[in-house]
């Protein structure tokens, strides 16, 4: 292969390093209206009276919509499959407000000064009502934070408003309860998780116009244009085939833009004045009214045979998806189905549990979903089997865990609120990647730990993860390849490039099948008008199911050009060789470059166009082992990360670098959430940790060195024998480096973040127990 | 009210309010390669040079710059451009967000310290957030785009 896995920089690496305009705000038209938002100081409350009268007399203000604007019809803001598997339980602005910043009023002004002036002006009258701020006391309070009619479920997801249940799921395999009274050796646990934020340095941004055509153009920061655009129409009524959504370059995503955002209200504000108009988030907002990961309590319980055979596996969830029920029970479910399969041997598994509501800013997606939260609990909880047993760790789970050929029955089972998909493993070289990751961090020589120094231990901690590749039967995409005169070609893609790189690794998918330079590959993404559809970049589906696609769009293009080539040449098409620059049959040969300017100029004239769309029957798993080596003062609890190992399957890489960009993009992110990314409220339900002084993401200073690898792996479905590669590096740290903490100083931390104080706490503790 | 400074080399009269901060004067006359990531100079991706310093435009007022040179990545376009494609051989662009800031950050360090160790990189750029990369490739792209000069 001459393109595909191998270096390529990014195409638009440096058009965005000159600072060329690309992203959203950067495209809004210059005179643009400036659209805000008036939150709720409450966590809970309705709204009584909104007296915007003062605001409006303002000069400059142009607008003030309320809850009264608009027709009661509720949606979801989740982008994904549609039917979805989230509950309507959204309106755009409602008369109850559900945690502290959520949408009162949409003030439109003519500069962002006036538009925060009118906001100061506006009066609201509430009656607050009692909050949910305790995740665990949800279900069946007497507060309930959804009472409100003209909500639900698109199909069964176990959405019960009444209960504050968003969605419930219960399944198993076997019966758990009877194998775990039998093993030998049990253990039982509870791990919780934060609502880590995604941080992406572009806030949420998205700004509209009336085109000349009287029709409605958004440009907007997504993930999800198609999802973007059939959830406006549906919410506001407005026809499918009037609006366009444009996604320019997006400034990262990591599942944060994958829901809609400002978009209803720049939509209305347009409309209704048929003057552009944009919003742009700031950091509070993003912080306080987005959304964030789900927090989860995550009850496990494991049974084993006394020379470590894995017997059963029972896991427990109660998460919390905050005010709405956005990815409720997709992320619920991840946890199960991205993490139980690793270990396939079990004769018993059950997952179930329940999403509630409370009066937080809502959850969502956001990469890892699920799996991330799942595996801490889950590869922490094996270290602690593994110490009962007195086995060595890694030992435990090459016996245990899953391997190429093998399969797991709740791949059948659990879907993304749906049955799943039956697969066996093609691809897996998990044993690989746990051997090799042995090697790399020097895990013989340090393991448990070893004392550098009076007060500093050197240990090391690890855990396995596994991922999917889109999800089978719902997520497709799409690719339109077409031939220009001179003998280059555009790619036009649904699939959205959010910094993750997918219009180079695109682009080298296409170039590789149709033997071009990267150069004469044009890329463009995305635009609801002139890409074909692809339901967008989550999940970890751009390479494998979009990739596809562009890889047979690219075969028809060749099938076409050789046609052609046949007719020009008059020989036939089966005669033809073709080496990416000329088309030879016998004696006779024409160039790419001739061949398109006959069709565009001289003679049979055609446009050729290409198009190939794609949907997986199966989600092959990339897989990894990730291991850390850490420094842990014992006086005062704190962390020096000094390697992280990452060894990852994920098929072929069709860009090796961009695939490592993925993978420490990723592991970097866990390592934030395992250890620095503390989400705080007031007792009042105020979130502390609205901006980046108070909610600490990894710096260049906190990880050493981060060392990743790719084992040697070839998917057959794949695009060139890829998988996907987008989340799986985000999984592993937090049971990683709660197992290398408890390697080095042997206290057992179980809710994230683990930090310093928690650290140095359990080691008092530990101390003033073995005193008594 | 009017003020004088020099953009890139340029004298510009720029007329603006008193409570105005650089960011948003920059933006509003077309410098969009000046980003908007928070609004209390913690992410660094505002980042301007003023008078050959490294600040972040998100929190100064423009009336304070009076007289002053501001550069933004249009005008260190070569070291840009070739910190560009250290970043693109290292696989370290990810969303490009951050990347104007990046190129003016290391072009002030250039001036400060031109044989810069890896850690004074790190600690050099430690107001630079990136949310994409692990920034070790960065950091290492940084490295061989100074290590280029000598």
């Amino acid at each position: 292969m001459k393109v595909v896995n191998n270096k390529v920089p990014s195409i638009d690496g440096k058009g965005l390093m000159m600072g060329r305009p690309a992203y959203t705000d950067d495209l809004a038209e210059r005179n643009s209206l400036i659209v805000k938002i008036l939150r709720s100081p409450h966590p809970h409350a309705k709204i009584l009276e909104i007296d915007y009268s003062e605001a409006l007399k303002l000069p400059g203000v142009e607008l003030v919509l309320t809850h009264k604007d608009f027709t009661r019809k509720s949606f979801t803001r989740a982008g994904q499959g549609y039917p979805e598997p989230s509950p309507y339980d959204k309106f755009v602005l409602d008369e109850y407000v559900r945690y502290i910043g959520d949408e009162v009023c949409c003030v439109a002004a003519i500069s962002d000064k006036i538009c925060r002036e009118a906001l100061e002006l506006i009066k609201v009258k509430y009656e607050i009502l009692e909050p949910i701020l305790d995740f665990e006391k949800a279900i069946d309070s007497e507060t309930i934070i959804h009472p409100e009619d003209g909500i639900f479920e698109q199909f069964p997801i176990g959405f019960e408003p009444k209960r504050n249940i968003a969605a419930a799921y219960h399944m198993e395999v076997g019966s758990v309860e009877k194998d775990l009274k039998e093993s030998e050796v049990t253990l039982e646990d509870s791990f919780y998780t934060q609502a880590q934020a995604h941080v992406m340095l572009e806030p949420h941004t998205v700004n509209a116009r009336i085109d000349y055509q009287n029709r409605l153009v958004l440009y907007t920061s997504t993930q999800t244009p198609v999802h973007v655009r059939r959830i406006i129409s549906q919410a506001l009524d407005i026809p499918l085939s009037r609006i366009r959504v444009i996604k320019p370059r997006v400034g990262g995503g990591f599942g944060g833009k994958q829901h809609i955002h400002g978009e209803m209200f720049v939509t209305t504000v347009t409309l209704k004045t048929g003057k552009p108009s944009k919003m742009v988030y700031t950091r509070e907002e993003v912080f306080e009214s987005s959304y964030s990961r789900h927090p989860m309590r995550i009850d496990v319980k494991l049974g084993a045979s006394k020379d470590g055979v894995l017997e059963s596996i029972d896991c427990h969830i109660l998460s919390d998806t905050g005010a709405y029920g956005e990815h409720a029970l997709t992320v619920f479910m991840v946890a199960g189905s991205k993490v139980l399969p690793l270990y396939n041997k079990v004769k018993s598994v059950r997952f179930y549990g329940e999403v509630v509501y409370t009066n937080h800013t809502p959850a969502g997606a956001y990469r890892g979903y699920g799996a991330i939260q799942g595996n801490f609990a889950l590869e922490s909880a094996i270290d602690m089997l593994v110490e009962k047993l007195g086995i060595d760790p890694l030992e435990f789970r090459d016996k245990n865990m899953i391997k190429q050929h093998e399969t797991s029955p709740i791949f059948a089972i659990m879907g993304e609120g749906t049955e799943g998909t039956a697969m066996t493993m093609e691809s897996c070289e998990l044993e690989y990647c746990l051997h090799r990751g042995r090697e790399l961090i020097g895990w013989d020589d340090i393991y448990p730990y070893k004392q550098v120094s009076k007060t500093k231990r050197r240990s090391v901690g690890m855990a396995i993860a596994m991922q999917g590749s889109g999800i089978p039967y719902i997520d497709m995409g799409s690719a339109t390849i077409k031939l220009n005169d001179d003998g280059f070609y555009n790619l036009m893609v649904g699939a959205t490039d959010i910094g993750q790189g997918s219009d180079t690794i695109l682009a080298q998918i296409a170039a590789e099948t149709l033997q071009c330079k990267i150069e004469d590959m044009v890329v463009y993404s995305s635009d609801s008008d002139l890409t074909p559809f692809d339901t967008g970049a989550y999940a970890s589906s751009t390479t494998y199911v979009s990739g596809n696609a562009v890889y047979k769009a690219a075969k028809l293009m060749r099938e076409m050009l050789i046609e052609e080539a046949s007719v020009a040449l008059k020989v036939k098409p089966e005669d033809i060789e073709y080496d990416g620059k000329t088309f030879k049959a016998n004696d006779k040969t024409i160039t790419i470059n001739d061949l398109s300017n006959r069709l565009y100029y001289n003679e049979d004239q055609k446009q050729l166009v290409a198009t190939g769309s794609y949907f997986g029957t199966k989600s092959p798993p990339p897989f990894m082992a990730g291991y850390v080596e850490i420094e842990v003062d014992t006086e005062t609890g704190e962390v020096d990360i000094m390697n992280y190992v990452s060894v990852v399957d994920c098929g072929t890489t069709i860009n090796p670098m961009l695939a490592k960009g993925q993978v420490e993009g990723g592991i970097m992110q866990g390592i934030g959430m395992a250890m620095y990314e503390e989400v705080l409220y007031t007792k009042k339900g105020k979130l502390i940790t609205n901006d980046l002084m108070n909610y600490r993401i990894p710096t260049r200073l906190e990880v050493k060195k981060l060392t990743t690898e790719f084992a040697d792996s070839y998917e057959e479905s794949g695009p060139y024998g890829a998988k996907s590669v987008g989340e799986i590096g985000i999984d592993t740290p937090p049971a990683a480096l709660a197992n290398a903490i408890y390697n080095a100083v042997g206290v057992r931390l179980k809710t994230l973040p683990l930090t310093p104080e928690k650290i140095f706490m359990a080691m008092k503790k530990r101390e003033e127990d073995n005193n008594e | 009210m009017k003020i004088n400074v020099t953009v890139n080399n340029r004298e510009r009269v720029f007329d603006i309010s008193p409570d105005e901060y650089l960011l948003d004067t920059l933006r509003e006359h077309g410098f969009l390669s000046v980003k908007r990531g928070c609004d209390n100079s913690s992410c660094g991706v505002c980042t301007v040079l003023l008078d050959n310093k490294p600040v972040a435009s998100c929190t100064l007022l423009t009336i304070k710059t009076e007289g002053c040179h501001i550069t933004t990545v249009e005008g260190i376009s070569k070291d840009a451009e070739k910190l560009s494609e250290h970043m693109g051989d290292e696989g370290a662009d990810q969303c490009g967000f951050c990347n104007p800031s990046l190129a003016l950050t290391m072009y002030a360090l250039k001036q400060e310290n031109p044989h810069p160790t890896d850690d004074e990189i790190k600690k050099y750029l430690v107001g630079n957030l990136c949310r994409c990369t692990g920034y070790q490739s960065q950091v290492i792209s940084i490295r061989k785009c100074l290590e280029d000069d000598e």
